[in-house]
């Protein structure tokens, strides 16, 4: 009966991030909208325009090999499992202990590496050129998530999510480099998921682009799976800065049905708030230049190293 | 018994080796034959090393080598386990060889000297005393040498082969010297004694360095590298796998054997030298690796980045050994033993599939490749999998390890010494920059070199290669998802050798539910390969049977979009140098010198334009033209101090006895 309640709590989670993940970019690009005094389409645009392509005819490139057509599914499932293994409205869930915060950094590694060799596959200069920018970008980007990594797990002792959260729920203090790492770990989230100043989710513009350029070739289901995956992503970065900084509300390992209500109404209404704040960030800033990208990223790795530092030199710090 | 069969084993490779020189010219297919043994010995050395045996060391002396010493042996824990990796991959390498050893021109130039190579790596592992050990070892040296040599119509091979011998002899003087003095006033050269000797901390030290610098030079370690990405890919590819894939690991052997055996209880900062090192052989190395496009050279470089990965995890283990952390050390000494077991996987597999695609498409420069996906099929497979392998991309092996050097590392605050503090997060955050890099560096090999379309005539004519190939390679990469999904067993494999070297032991991870690993507790970290992998596998399943069955299935090729403007020409696409260009912008200045020449014709000249890209390594023109220069300088003066005058002679000799005069009235 346990193991039955624990195998539906973990399921709820997985539908409920796949459900929301679209919900989400829908939102934040209403609120830019909105901000920007357009009325924006609708907030449940994101599922019509999936389901649109989920309809539509698939047209591979002459030269596309399997591992143009296996990627996508690949890249989703990589995101989803990731997606899975964080706390969203209840610690403790089934799958959790099966990978730590590092195992998440790299199955979306994974995704990556997926998604930049699928960008070399047709063998054209678009994709090739956004497989490149992504590889530089995640190599610094990267590092930067590992220093955080780092930062959060000295200070709670555990690399794994729910331990983190739970740490953070017990004893909450203002730390320096508690901080140092929720700015890196924004920084990073802006640039994983492609948003402004690093990429525009928005454009279509050759040369602006990084994630664009790689997907250029897909049409059909592919693209459904791909824009998935990305909404997944977005949501899966906010959840971890949500699991790790603010993790009030989340129902602890083995509460009852009113607590887990609870934990997912908090945990949508962290949601909301996560997805108006990224869209208040991306209208009050611009593109930057393709060069100045290391420099912002190399910003989050700065702060990540001098947050593991000062946890090496001093506990309280 | 084990230790018996080992060496027996041993002299049937001698034996093999001297059969292929008496086979040479006749018309038996000794290439067959050979390798074939070959693969039954390494199998029957691996089958006894793995063999289950008590905890105690096997020992047998025989009557060779020094008169009344004679030649020690000894088969304990930490030889079985690197007997076993080199076995492996000496087994793989052979049967990889049955096959792509046809190709061979000149195999009489290659056949006796590759048993010969197997044997002195096994003999390095066995070895029990220094005489034995430096013997074997310049065994392994020399008949490697002479197979990186094996092609030498190419001056580049010659080139390449010089400077192995020329760093390899500096190797073992240093190996030499260190045992030296190890060994002491009394020359005890037996292991067993030096064992038990007392080594002041001075010695100590000079000893670690030594051995950095020996048993370093020959896995790879910077600044002593230079010589890996000539030597490794000028041999042919199953000699590069064992070299890349196996003798790196025998020099790791070498470096553990004097460190952490030998010398006695470690200082705490032991563990800073090789840390450092490794932190910078591991960046240096990758990239290096990011801007090469030759794809043998491209796996060389990536080899001395792995090298530096395990030597940051040993000088983890140092410092949590002399600090008494048991469990910490035996943590970080079981990830590098672990990722050296993995490397000698994953290079294997990545050196095979260089030869595939050197026989295959008859080149090595991906700028000229492309679009194997589509001629070899089984070679791309198995390429891709061993590419997210060395990318350390769970669920395979490579993340593992990575992940208990993580761990190790996050361990680290409790370190007393502020050294070590302030180090080891610096170490931790260029370990994950390489890391970062490998991922980007194995995009780009095998995105340019296997996808796209083909870039020359060579490799849209490319061949599926031989079965006995591709099945070499498959074993291999089913052995890293294996060793990824399962890594308790491996870690339980290991935990006696760190108990015997750091003193402690790791947590029997057999016991802990569902497969799962838990190196400290599970409520610190945990990782289930097993559960990962099903997980994703289920899930893309169920999304591609989802979409198949509630979406369209139509689908129709058609020409690339590429925005609008499909071009026809493979020339369109992105190249290997346009590919690590931006990171050879953000980054490449620390360890190299990168320039761009663009010439330009005027508007109206039909000239075409060229771009050139010129590559220098500051540590070649900083450090070795320097001392190349000086040599020559030296070698120049005492060529022309040969030919001076007999009054010339009588000075110089006047001017020695005064100068031995003088300082000997300064000493009193």
């Amino acid at each position: 009966m346990a193991m039955i309640l624990e195998i539906a709590a973990q399921g709820a989670q997985m539908g409920l991030v796949l459900a929301l993940s679209p919900l989400l970019v829908g939102l934040t690009r209403k609120a830019k909208a909105r901000l920007l005094r357009r009325r924006g389409p609708s907030l449940f645009q994101p599922y019509r325009d999936l389901l649109r392509l989920l309809r539509k005819e698939t047209v591979l490139a002459e030269n596309a090999s399997w591992l143009f057509r296996s990627a996508p599914y690949l890249i989703f499932a990589a995101t989803w499992v990731a997606a899975a293994l964080i706390p969203t409205f209840a610690t403790g869930l089934m799958f959790s202990w099966s990978g730590d915060l590092i195992a998440i950094a790299a199955l979306l590694g994974s995704a990556r590496f997926f998604l930049a060799l699928a960008g070399m596959d047709v063998g054209t200069s678009f994709g090739g050129i956004g497989s490149s920018r992504e590889t530089m970008f995640a190599s610094f980007a990267e590092p930067a998530t590992i220093m955080i990594v780092f930062t959060v797990s000295l200070i709670a002792g555990s690399t794994q999510l729910s331990e983190i959260a739970a740490s953070t729920l017990s004893h909450y203090e203002l730390r320096v480099s508690f901080g140092l790492a929720l700015i890196a770990l924004a920084i990073v989230a802006i640039a994983e998921n492609g948003r402004i100043p690093v990429d525009n989710p928005a454009t279509h513009l050759e040369l602006t682009m990084v994630h664009e350029a790689m997907v250029l070739e897909y049409s059909g289901r592919h693209l459904a799976m791909i824009e998935l995956a990305s909404a997944l992503k977005l949501l899966l970065y906010l959840s971890m800065i949500a699991c790790i900084f603010a993790p009030w509300g989340m129902a602890p390992a083995g509460a009852g049905a009113r607590a887990l209500g609870l934990g997912a109404l908090a945990y949508v209404a962290k949601m909301a708030v996560g997805g108006f704040l990224l869209a208040f960030f991306e209208i009050s800033t611009a593109k930057m230049r393709v060069f100045r990208v290391p420099d912002f990223l190399g910003a989050a790795l700065m702060l990540g190293l001098l947050g593991t530092l000062l946890l090496f030199v001093s506990r309280s710090l | 018994m084990p230790l018996t069969i080992v060496l027996w084993s041993v002299a049937a490779l001698l034996g093999a080796g001297g059969l292929a020189a008496a086979l040479a010219g006749r018309r038996i297919d000794a290439t067959r034959l050979v390798y074939g043994l070959c693969f039954g010995i390494c199998l029957t050395i691996f089958a006894a090393a793995v063999m289950p045996r008590g905890a105690a060391a096997l020992t047998v002396a025989l009557p060779m080598g020094i008169p009344w010493v004679g030649a020690h042996f000894r088969l304990d824990v930490l030889s079985a386990f690197f007997l076993a990796i080199v076995n492996l991959a000496g087994a793989a390498a052979s049967f990889y060889a049955i096959g792509y050893g046809a190709h061979e021109k000149h195999p009489s130039r290659i056949l006796p000297f590759f048993p010969v190579f197997l044997a002195g790596m096994n003999l390095v592992a066995l070895a029990d005393d220094a005489f034995s050990f430096l013997v074997a070892w310049e065994f392994m040296s020399l008949s490697s040498w002479a197979l990186v040599l094996a092609h030498h119509e190419d001056a580049e091979n010659r080139r390449a082969a010089f400077i192995y011998l020329v760093m390899a002899s500096f190797g073992a003087l240093s190996l030499l010297l260190g045992f030296g003095l190890l060994a002491g006033a009394s020359g005890e050269y037996s292991f067993a004694s030096i064992r038990a000797a007392q080594h002041e901390p001075w010695k100590a030290g000079l000893v670690l360095g030594l051995a950095l610098l020996g048993a370093g030079s020959k896995a790879g370690l910077a600044p002593v590298h230079i010589w890996l990405p000539l030597a490794h890919p000028a041999a042919p590819s199953h000699v590069s796998a064992l070299m890349s894939g196996a003798m790196t690991k025998v020099a790791v052997y070498g470096f553990i054997r004097i460190v952490f055996d030998l010398l006695g209880p470690p200082a705490f900062w032991w563990g800073i030298g090789p840390m450092t090192l490794g932190a910078a052989t591991a960046a240096l190395g990758i990239l290096f690796a990011t801007i090469q496009s030759d794809l043998k050279k491209l796996l060389a470089y990536s080899t001395i980045e792995n090298i530096g990965v395990i030597f940051i995890a040993l000088g983890l283990a140092l410092a949590f050994k002399a600090n008494g952390m048991a469990l910490p050390a035996a943590l970080a000494f079981t990830a590098a033993l672990f990722h050296a077991f993995n490397h000698s996987l994953f290079k294997s597999i990545l050196f095979f599939g260089a030869g595939a695609v050197l026989t295959g498409a008859g080149e090595r420069d991906i700028e000229r490749l492309g679009g194997l996906i589509h001629r070899m099929p089984q070679t791309a497979f198995v390429m891709l999998g061993a590419a997210m392998a060395i990318s350390a991309l769970p669920p395979f092996n490579g993340f593992v390890s990575e992940w208990m050097i993580f761990q190790a590392i996050l361990l680290s605050p409790s370190l007393p010494q502020w050294s070590l503090k302030l180090v080891v997060p610096a170490v931790g955050a260029t370990l994950a920059l390489s890391a970062a890099l490998t991922a980007g560096c194995f995009v780009r090999a095998y995105g340019v070199a296997f996808l796209g379309r083909a870039r020359s005539e060579a490799a849209a004519a490319a061949r599926e290669v031989d079965p006995w190939s591709r099945s070499a390679m498959s074993f291999l990469l089913a052995l890293c998802l294996l060793a990824g999904v399962l890594p308790s067993y491996m870690i339980d494999t290991i935990s006696p050798a760190a108990r015997l070297f750091v003193g402690g032991r790791m947590p029997a991870q057999e016991e802990i539910p569902w497969l799962s690993i838990a190196p400290i507790a599970e409520s610190r970290s945990s990782y289930n390969g097993l559960l990962l992998a099903v997980f994703i596998a289920a899930s893309a399943a169920l999304a591609a049977w989802l979409v198949h069955v509630l979406a369209s299935r139509k689908m129709r090729r058609g020409p690339a979009w590429d925005c609008g403007f499909p071009e026809q020409s493979p020339a369109t696409q992105y190249t290997a140098s346009s590919f690590s260009q931006p990171v050879r912008r953000a980054l490449g200045d620390i360890v190299f010198v990168a320039r761009e020449h663009l010439d330009m014709p005027a508007p109206g000249d039909t000239r075409p334009a060229r771009f050139g890209l010129e590559i220098r390594d500051r540590l070649f023109d900083g450090f070795y033209m320097p001392v190349s220069r000086g040599v020559g300088y030296i070698a120049d003066f005492l060529n022309r101090a040969h030919y001076l005058t007999i009054q010339g002679y009588l000075g110089l000799v006047f001017a020695a006895l005064v100068l031995l005069l003088l300082v000997v009235a300064i000493w009193q």
